[in-house]
């Protein structure tokens, strides 16, 4: 899955006076207060963090409270989908005009009927509301499939994002991976040359992002990308 | 789009009989919502006239009604916050409470959808269903007839069910939900029954499925509400009269008249003659604490409440524990201790111990803290001997420490901490100094404590500390040969002094007993089992035995481990004669009531009362 990407974050957090004598959990808890809400500054929702190292001196800003400016180090796992980055996610509604998605259990996903590609009819099967495919019979997305989908826009505020299953690569997942497995045995030694590792560089305050077990297991997803774009 | 206009015009006589499918209705609706912004309103206004809450619906508006709101929810992609403003605000004058089931699933239908389909409308649709909690005023007569609790169980079941449809589709929406929930409180002045249903459903709210998230904000939150209503409820126009009134009254006075009824109407009486807005105030907070009782059960039997307990406790420190005047509130976490003794009651008592003795706290907050620690001591029913004494033992060395350091004269202003802290001691001890000395193990460890040197310090706690506490705790330590009094006080038998007004400073912490009776009727009968009356203490100098209570004494069986039947505090026997208590009229000492609800006879006034007596403003 795209979206997610660990960056190391050089930090200034400020305390307030009266919790000088516990500054690491008054850190903590500003650092909590990031979770799970988009943040400006690291470019995506904050999943997790991960304090590295925490200067023992601190800057006090003059005036009637003075607060004082600890510097850390911090690696954030952040969620920062944009346009046209592919998404995972649990199918927990469906109906003829929607399908509705929740990602990696926190973020919640609409793919309109508008957005849902030709290839896909919606039928009821067995009393259950489906999208089948035309061309592919076992090609079925309903209710708890996995899906992957790309991303139209994201609301920052709410952490909504509006999907799209117009992308040939997108669907229930269960059937993209059995199809590109297919695929990737007869050349493999190939593609393995092709692929690019992707760098993540967060803009403003995070410092260069390091490449990480996500990193690869984003280039393993560009990689089944690269894959299926070719097969179609 | 030409299409659908031509269409338009026979559209709701047809779709009435059935003529056109599910799916035919909904693109219907999204041509229909889509034609608005091309400036054509006028099917769509027509769909918002059907909307129009209109009363005594007939069953084909009701089945046209139950149509367009399922149509719609399938078209909940196409409404636009800007275009369709109207129609927006038309679902949201739509009561549930005003409707049979049907159109209520189809309209809690096209919440969750509109939830689930645009982030725009979560805050919308929450603040929609929680506006549920509570039915239109005209309905809330209607409400206890039969049909009446009937129908509250079909609106508010699905509110609820619709609440955790939505979390299911968007799973942060709890995180939205509490603070809409917190804001849409009635507030303090509103009515009882309205305060009290909206409290049930935070209630139940925190028990649900969405608790996990929203559980942290309920219960402070009802907890802020109920000091809110308490600290509305003021002691001293109650105390200005002359004639004992609710306040004034002893509960455990008004259980002596045997008959319930007589009760109730001296209780009504009395309330009647209370200026109106202080009674409702009092009902109502009645109401809403024994709501988080009856809370605090269900959460025990289903295993939540250490859980719960964790939430009350800093909701109790930021909030209970400085709040000058808190009558009732703090009796919320009496019974959550009363139904856990071993971990909350205790944990409750450790907090406390340590807000004490942790010296960052501003003073306030410690003498406060040590204030609730002496009361709830000396309370509790519930707490062991061994506990107790532990907790005398760390205030002893705490104040033992203290003094040895400082080799100051007396000064009630400049050590106001330390003489709250040798005044929690010597409470705690009044009530329980007989049962401790009973124990051997506790008795000896009471007489190893460095007691002796602190009452005999240059700070001279003795001096200082309220009279009527010092005379009992000193009367009762001379009984039990605690230790050899060499000064003599003369206290001239007066509730305070001048040098316990000054440790007390301006909030009258001298004087602030929080888990004095609760005068609240309905609480008081959840507490009673658990808590112990001054007037059933047994002291160090009572030793002409009570027959009376000996012969019939219950057993209480949550305390005091290892004593011997007899000596066991009496337990809620609550109908005692007023001449049992004359039997024994130094009890007087222990009660710090003014002077004017003495002239009742010899009645015991068990209440100590709050640092609120009209001397204090």
């Amino acid at each position: 899955m795209e979206g997610l990407k660990v960056s190391k974050a050089n930090l200034t957090v400020y305390i307030h006076p009266s919790k000088s004598n516990q500054v690491s959990q008054a850190v903590l808890r500003e650092l909590s207060s990031l979770l799970f809400t988009f943040s400006e500054i690291v470019d995506g929702v904050v999943l997790a963090y991960d304090v590295n190292s925490l200067d023992t001196c601190a800057k006090i800003l003059p005036g009637v409270h003075p607060y004082f400016g600890v510097k850390l180090k911090v690696n954030f796992l952040l969620f920062s989908p944009k346009p046209n980055t592919l998404l995972e996610g649990k199918v927990v509604k469906l109906t003829q005009e929607s399908i509705h998605v929740v990602v990696l259990g926190f973020s919640a996903a609409v793919i309109a009927e508008k957005d849902i590609r030709e290839e896909f009819v919606w039928k009821m099967k067995k009393g259950q509301e489906v999208y089948a495919s035309r061309s592919n019979k076992r090609h079925v997305i309903k209710v708890g499939t996995m899906i992957r989908f790309s991303v139209k826009s994201f609301d920052e505020e709410i952490l909504h994002v509006y999907g799209s299953l117009i992308p040939e690569h997108t669907g229930s997942i269960y059937w993209l991976d059995k199809n590109l497995e297919v695929v990737s045995h007869a050349d493999r030694s190939e593609k393995k040359k092709r692929i690019q590792p992707e760098r993540i560089v967060l803009e403003q305050d995070v410092v260069d992002g390091e490449l990480s077990t996500l990193d690869i297991a984003q280039k393993k997803t560009s990689a089944k990308r690269q894959k299926h774009s070719e097969d179609s | 789009m030409v299409g659908v206009r031509v269409s338009n015009k026979e559209e709701f006589p047809v779709m009435e009989k059935g003529g056109y499918s599910d799916s035919q209705l909904v693109s219907h609706f999204k041509g229909l919502l889509v034609a608005v912004t091309t400036g054509d309103r006028e099917n769509y206004d027509e769909l918002v006239g059907y909307l129009h809450p209109k009363k005594n619906l007939s069953p084909d508006e009701v089945a046209v009604l139950v149509t367009t709101l399922k149509a719609l929810s399938g078209a909940v992609s196409f409404i636009d916050s800007f275009h369709h403003e109207s129609l927006l605000f038309a679902v949201s004058r739509m009561s549930l409470w005003n409707y049979g089931t049907e159109v209520m699933d189809a309209l809690l239908e096209l919440i969750v959808s509109l939830a689930a389909s645009n982030g725009k409308y979560i805050d919308w649709c929450l603040e929609m269903l929680v506006k549920h909690f509570v039915p239109p005023f005209y309905i809330f007569d209607s409400l206890k007839q039969e049909n009446g609790i009937d129908r509250k169980n079909k609106v508010l079941s699905r509110v609820h069910a619709a609440l955790k449809d939505i979390a299911d589709l968007v799973p942060l929406a709890p995180l939205r939900l509490s603070p809409i929930v917190v804001q849409n409180m009635p507030s303090v002045f509103s009515n009882e029954p309205e305060t009290v249903m909206y409290v049930e459903n935070m209630l139940k709210l925190e028990s649900g499925a969405v608790g996990e998230t929203v559980g942290s904000t309920m219960l402070p939150a009802l907890v802020d509400r109920l000091l809110e209503l308490d600290v509305e409820i003021g002691w001293d126009g109650i105390l200005q009269e002359d004639t004992r009134g609710i306040f004034d009254m002893e509960l455990e006075d008004i259980c002596k008249f045997t008959d319930e009824d007589e009760n109730f109407d001296s209780m009504s009486e009395m309330l009647n003659r209370k200026n109106l807005q202080g009674n409702l105030v009092v009902q109502k907070l009645d109401s809403l604490i024994v709501l988080a009782f009856l809370h605090l059960e269900s959460c025990q039997s289903s295993g939540r409440l250490a859980e719960v307990f964790d939430i009350l406790l800093p909701s109790f420190q930021r909030t209970v524990l400085n709040a000058y005047n808190s009558k009732f509130t703090q009796f919320v976490m009496f019974y959550a201790c009363a139904l856990d003794p071993e971990g909350c009651g205790v944990k409750y008592a450790m907090v406390l111990a340590d807000v004490f003795s942790c010296d960052v706290n501003p003073p306030i907050t410690r003498m406060s803290a040590v204030a609730y620690l002496a009361s709830y001591l000396s309370r509790a029913k519930f707490l062991s001997a061994a506990m107790v004494t532990t907790i005398i033992q760390s205030l002893v060395d705490w104040c033992y420490a203290y003094c040895k350091l400082r080799d100051f004269d007396m000064n009630p202003r400049a050590h106001q901490v330390f003489y709250s802290g040798c005044q929690a001691i010597m409470y705690i001890l009044c009530f329980r100094l007989r049962s401790l000395m009973d124990i051997p193990r506790l008795k000896l460890q009471l007489l190893n404590m460095p007691m002796e040197a602190i009452w005999k310090h240059k700070l001279s706690p003795l001096k200082v500390c309220l009279p009527t506490v010092v005379v009992e705790f000193l009367r009762q330590a001379k009984a039990a040969q605690l230790f050899m009094a060499s000064d003599s006080f003369v206290f001239n038998d007066v509730l305070e002094s001048d040098l316990s007004k000054a440790y007390g400073g301006m909030d009258r912490l001298d004087m602030f007993f929080p888990f004095d009776p609760c005068l609240l009727k309905k609480s008081e009968s959840y507490i009673r089992p658990h808590f112990v009356r001054w007037s059933k203490v047994r002291t160090t100098y009572d030793d002409d035995i009570d027959e009376v209570s000996d012969n019939d004494s219950e057993v209480s069986d949550d305390d005091f481990v290892g004593r011997n039947t007899e000596e066991i505090i009496d337990d809620d026997d609550m109908v005692v004669t007023v001449e049992d208590l004359d039997f024994n009229p130094d009890l007087n000492k222990m009660s710090i009531t003014p002077k004017s609800s003495l002239k009742y006879g010899m009645r015991m006034p068990a209440r100590i009362r709050p640092s609120t007596s009209p001397e204090s403003l």
